[in-house]
């Protein structure tokens, strides 16, 4: 069984969708992790070591995601994580942006894979699935 | 009359407490110093002889029970994974069945600490990391290290449960002593130190007391159940609780100063207090015992004074002549039996138990951290919030035989420079004047109620 670690980052209490993305994951087969709103990026690398995550799945609400996740991906390495996909979605920069232009910024801190508000999360299973090589 | 024997061998002294069972009330209390490097009975047979010479009417002993700390009680190295996580399972672990933990590592263990265990006065290692189903590449790579390194300590396996048959295997092929039990962390945040604490405590009983020179005791005493801090915990807890009708006194502290450690321990969640904190880390363990080597009246005096300055010193006692710190501090570690005999000597022993109290107590509390948020200031607490504690108990031969020894304890309270910590507001203090805490910890093994109720007529 893979594990995947999810949580919301920041000072963010948005807790629903967690949930959602939580009970979703665990019906497809994966070992969820789920750390919970208000985690740290120190709290989602360090779960994910002690758990031998395969993807770290964060989430942003309210609108500070750009700042949460600066350097998640550098610290990831830090810690030995390079192997570990990060993946990221949400409302997860204030307002209406042009999503692309998103994608890009988030893609260049060394995101795997950036979503748009009001994803399905299905999709995003499916992107898991092949990102781990899964069936 | 039913007289139930409880019996402490300590680093210092050998203490005994008499119970009679059907009267419910102590018969007496003495003591004698631990004699370890001859022959332990010796000790033991004086204190007892000066019992039954204080208690001739005493009747014939039905039971007896006993705990150890004595040849510097049982020493342990904790390894695991991330330092706040699993290597922080393993310390507690270790802390909870009443170890004295002075290695604690993470991650892949480098040969620099393999060294370092090699060199070091350790009774048993415990071997965490990984939560059931994660990580085992580290905890299989530390085996493997433990093994080449020859250790001759024995080896309690409580990490993730998937690496279990590999460290069989690796361990099998040496000549290991090893135990594969529950792991410590087997969820994300999860402490589960239950299984790993009752082999500690088989080790102690089986091994470690015949290590020490302290098995011949049984002879007179029979088996020699647990660590005495085991017990003090033990009877915290009970105190705490309570017993089937007799009420408890709910969250409380045990801050026992003595020669060579101060060891504080907690019964209560210590949950945030504020709506808008929020709780942080590794999970607490509702019994949380704390022991620190480094601050102790006689074995650690020296260590205690090089953690500050003579001018932070003087803090605690502010006449004491700065060129005169060392050489006290010296009379101290080299005489563990010293005991003050003028006014400024029992000043410099209040300063002493004052820091041990002040410096425990930082290290024992929860923090909170205040974090800076695009929404504004946020507060995470870590640890345990003590703020509510409602008894803070003193043991220990310092508190017990100071003339004021409340006046020590305040420095556990709160703290304009030490706004952070969650350290005790307004709590009751009691003094476990008869220095019976651990002995009603054995007791309480068979006679809870009894032991309860004794704690409650004698802390004052
Ligand atoms: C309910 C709510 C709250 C509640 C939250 C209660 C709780 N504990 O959950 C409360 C009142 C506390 C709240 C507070 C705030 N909120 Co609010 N809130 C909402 C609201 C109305 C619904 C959120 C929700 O539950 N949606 C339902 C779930 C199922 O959807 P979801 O959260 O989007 O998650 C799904 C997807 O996004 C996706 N997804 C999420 N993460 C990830 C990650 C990956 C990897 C993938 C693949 C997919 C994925 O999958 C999820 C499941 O389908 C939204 C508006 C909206 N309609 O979305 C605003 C909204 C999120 N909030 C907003 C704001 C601004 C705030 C506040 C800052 C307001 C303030 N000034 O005080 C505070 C922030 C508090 C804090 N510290 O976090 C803004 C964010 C704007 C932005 N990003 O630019 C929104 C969008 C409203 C708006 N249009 O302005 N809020």
């Amino acid at each position: 069984m893979k594990t995947v670690v999810i949580g919301v980052i920041g000072a963010d209490v948005h807790a629903v969708g967690n949930k959602i993305i939580d009970h979703v994951l665990t019906e497809h087969g994966f070992n969820v992790v789920n750390i919970g709103v208000l985690s740290s990026q120190e709290d989602f690398i360090n779960a994910a070591i002690e758990t031998n995550a395969e993807a770290i799945l964060v989430s942003s609400l309210y609108g500070h995601g750009e700042m949460d996740c600066r350097f998640m991906k550098e610290n990831c390495v830090e810690a030995g994580l390079s192997h570990v996909k990060l993946y990221v979605g949400g409302n997860i920069v204030v307002g209406k942006q042009d999503f692309q232009d998103v994608e890009a910024r988030f893609k260049k801190m060394g995101f795997d894979r950036v979503y748009p508000p009001g994803i399905n999360i299905e999709d995003a299973v499916a992107d898991l699935k092949e990102d781990l090589n899964i069936e | 009359m039913s007289v139930h024997l409880l019996v402490d061998f300590g680093s210092t002294y050998t203490k005994l407490t008499a119970v009679d069972i059907d009267e419910e009330i102590i018969i007496g209390t003495s003591k004698a110093m631990t004699t370890v490097k001859t022959d332990v009975l010796d000790g033991f047979n004086v204190a007892l002889s000066k019992l039954e010479n204080a208690h001739p009417q005493m009747g014939e002993i039905s039971a007896v029970s006993a705990c150890s700390s004595a040849a510097g009680g049982l020493k342990m190295a904790a390894i695991g994974l991330v330092e706040e996580l699993t290597a922080e399972a393993a310390k507690r672990a270790c802390l909870g069945a009443g170890a004295l933990v002075n290695h604690v590592y993470a991650h892949h263990l480098s040969k620099k600490e393999i060294k370092a265990l090699k060199q070091a006065d350790i009774d048993i290692i415990l071997l965490a990391g990984g939560t059931d189903g994660g990580n085992k590449e580290c905890i299989i790579h530390n085996a493997t290290k433990l093994k080449e390194a020859n250790l001759d300590v024995p080896i309690i396996v409580a990490g993730n449960k998937d690496a279990a048959d590999d460290i069989e295997t690796i361990f099998e092929t040496g000549q290991v002593e090893y135990y594969i039990v529950d792991n410590v962390m087997p969820k994300l945040k999860v402490l589960n130190v239950h299984a790993a604490k009752d082999v500690i405590r088989q080790i102690f009983i089986t091994k470690i007391i015949e290590a020490k020179g302290i098995k011949k005791a049984e002879e007179k005493t029979g088996e020699i159940i647990m660590p005495t801090p085991e017990s003090v915990l033990y009877a915290a807890e009970l105190l705490a609780k309570g017993h089937e009708e007799v009420e408890g006194y709910g969250e409380l502290m045990i801050i026992d100063v003595g020669g060579a450690t101060t060891d504080v321990h907690t019964i209560g969640d210590g949950y945030p207090k504020r709506a808008e904190v929020v709780l942080k880390g590794l999970q607490e363990p509702f019994a949380k015992r704390t022991v620190e080597g480094d601050l102790g009246m006689r074995y650690s005096a020296n260590a205690l004074v090089s953690l500050m300055s003579p001018y932070e010193f003087k803090q605690y006692y502010k006449d004491v002549n700065e060129d005169d710190i060392q050489a006290s501090v010296k009379k101290r570690y080299e005489h563990v039996d010293y005991l003050p005999e003028n006014e400024e000597e029992e000043a410099f022993d209040e300063a002493l138990a004052r820091i041990c109290c002040d410096y425990s107590m930082s290290r024992h509390v929860g923090t909170v951290e205040v974090v800076y948020t695009p929404l504004g200031n946020m507060y995470y607490q870590t640890g345990k919030d003590l703020t509510e504690i409602k008894y803070v108990i003193g043991t220990g031969g310092v508190l017990i035989n100071h003339k004021d020894p409340k006046r020590i304890l305040k420095e556990v309270n709160q703290k304009s420079d030490k706004r952070l910590e969650l350290r005790p507001t307004d709590p009751i203090f009691l003094i476990d004047k008869d220095y019976i805490l651990a002995a009603m910890g054995l007791l309480g093994q068979k006679h809870p109620k009894l032991a309860l109720k004794l704690m409650k007529r004698h802390l004052t």
